[in-house]
């Protein structure tokens, strides 16, 4: 392709305005949090990151967004499939409300999940009968970080599954594979990408939530319910702010290290898709 | 052929069933849960929920941030994502991703850099010291109006350019060279060639960004500590909840379905964009 001189005007404009709003709204105040920490002194830093209170919260974040993600990542597949291939009456509606928890404040789904699935809600009494306790436990911080978390699989299957030629599995079928054989064979590991992508997105989201889960969480250092997030807000409160930046720069370097992930995954799929 | 036909509508119809009962028990059902739990001690202690000082003040306040961070997101959307379409430049890649950022970072650390930078040990402290000086005015950023502001813009920054960049791609960039050549300004190639395409996007990308700035809760919560004057909706039923009585529970039921009857237009309206898209394209 030849690379001719851009007729397009206003790169000059639009370049300066992204780049100074970019960096005064988000920059900026990002670099002052990497500034504080790195003020820390090593030992002060290890110090506070390694308090009992902060690897536990860590260790229940990662887990249970882990988890939460991948009962999202067959859901999401599952509600895919079923809105991409199949037609029924109330299919625009189902696929209206996976966008809900985009949609809901956090704070709202928070306090909804933690009564509905407390002792005396309506779905946790008949559960506490039976012995299981959801609120103020880990399966309610998973619960709550698998309804905001179910969205983003959902919609980074969907595009590429509606794109998926049929040819493949057409083709699969002539040499004789079965629907399951096709199913798991074929149309999965071409919906890896999107899949790991999907997985990520919701891992990450779940990692770094508040709102949604530190009603149900219960909170509790001895039980190990405190989530990073809710850990770097009562740093803050307590005005320890050298505890808060401490946590939160792990975090940060947690989220663009999924964030990368994600990216290198999305260019190699778009390249994919682009040679097909 | 026929008992493969029956295999594939017995799948079908247990696809379907899974789908629905995760569907109804994870989303609608928490819906239908805030509704019944507002309404618990009857309509006129709903509305006398909704009419306390705390609810009008915090309904400003969020008002007030939501306007504010959806003008300054849309404006920014529509320069960065005509930078990030229409021209190639070396760190291209590199910019779209940092624009994203505020996807992938925790609210409170949103909240926590802006204590970082305008807080009491925050460098750009002293300078917003010296311009009240200069100015004689007390304005204050940090667990003020500012603060606010500032983590809801935050927090939506992405939402709108995140939503035209993948349309104006997919229509490439012939049509504004086309009339650039023929002698178009910048504004005018916009006005007239670039914003039919992006009309939908761009309205959908707004009500996204709207329903994101009413209900931010994490990064305003880090900045806004004074009940009654910079609480926002969700502050304020978080103040409610924790309160614990039956009656404050019911009012932060009361407020969430407020926030409820927003998600569900933006639903709606979500669906009926999609559609009048799809039919444009």
């Amino acid at each position: 392709m030849k690379k001719g001189k851009n007729v397009i005007p206003g790169f000059g404009l639009t370049f300066g305005i992204t780049i100074a709003m970019l960096s005064l709204l988000i920059l900026i105040p990002l670099a002052s949090v990497l500034v504080y920490a790195f003020k820390l002194s090593p030992a002060e830093f290890w110090k506070t990151v390694t308090t009992e209170a902060v690897l536990n919260s860590f260790k229940t974040s990662i887990i249970c967004s882990f988890i939460a993600a991948s009962i999202n990542s067959v859901f999401g597949v599952i509600l895919a499939w079923v809105l991409v291939r199949y037609d029924f009456p109330g299919k625009r509606i189902l696929d209206g409300l996976i966008e809900l928890p985009f949609a809901l404040p956090t704070a709202v789904a928070g306090i909804t999940l933690s009564k509905m699935y407390s002792t005396t809600g309506e779905i946790g009494r008949p559960l506490a009968k039976l012995g299981l306790k959801i609120s103020y436990t880990h399966i309610g911080l998973t619960i709550a970080l698998v309804f905001i978390g179910i969205p983003f699989v959902v919609r980074a299957i969907q595009p590429v599954l509606e794109k998926l030629d049929s040819q493949y599995e057409e083709a699969a079928y002539i040499l004789g594979a079965n629907k399951r054989q096709t199913f798991f064979k074929v149309i999965l590991s071409e919906l890896r990408p999107a899949l790991i992508t999907g997985f990520g997105l919701a891992f990450a989201r779940g990692i770094g939530e508040y709102g949604s889960v530190i009603y149900i969480s219960g909170n509790s250092a001895k039980e190990h319910t405190q989530v990073v997030s809710y850990l770097i807000m009562q740093k803050l409160n307590y005005m320890d702010y050298s505890g808060a930046t401490a946590i939160a720069l792990v975090m940060l370097i947690i989220s663009f290290v999924l964030l990368l992930v994600i990216n290198i995954v999305q260019v190699r799929q778009s390249r994919r898709t682009n040679l097909i | 052929m026929d008992a493969k036909k029956k295999e594939g509508g017995v799948t079908k119809v247990v696809l379907i069933t899974i789908s629905v009962l995760f569907i109804f028990l994870m989303l609608v059902m928490p819906l239908i849960s805030v509704i019944v739990n507002s309404l618990k001690k009857g309509f006129e202690f709903y509305i006398e929920s909704l009419s306390t000082e705390y609810v009008i003040s915090s309904l400003k306040v969020t008002l007030l941030a939501t306007v504010i961070a959806v003008v300054v997101n849309t404006f920014f959307g529509l320069v960065a994502s005509w930078l990030l379409t229409k021209f190639t430049f070396k760190g291209k890649q590199v910019l779209a991703t940092l624009i994203d950022v505020p996807f992938s970072i925790s609210p409170v650390i949103a909240g926590l850099a802006f204590i970082m930078t305008f807080g009491r040990l925050g460098w750009a402290s002293p300078l917003v010291d010296k311009l009240n000086e200069f100015l004689g005015t007390d304005i204050q950023i940090v667990f003020a109006l500012p603060g606010v502001c500032l983590a809801t813009i935050f927090v939506t920054f992405p939402f709108v350019s995140r939503e035209i960049i993948p349309v104006l791609n997919a229509q490439g960039k012939d049509e504004e060279e086309a009339a650039a050549l023929m002698g178009a300004k910048g504004l005018t190639i916009f006005r007239k060639v670039t914003f039919p395409h992006i009309k939908w996007a761009l309205i959908y990308g707004i009500i996204l960004c709207t329903a994101r700035a009413l209900g931010e809760f994490g990064a305003v919560n880090a900045l806004s500590k004074t009940r009654g004057q910079t609480f926002t909706l969700p502050l304020e039923i978080d103040a409610l909840y924790l309160a614990g009585s039956s009656d404050s529970i019911v009012g932060a039921f009361a407020v969430s379905s407020l926030l409820v009857i927003i998600a569900i237009i933006v639903l709606i309206l979500r669906n009926i964009f999609e559609h009048s898209n799809k039919k444009d394209i």
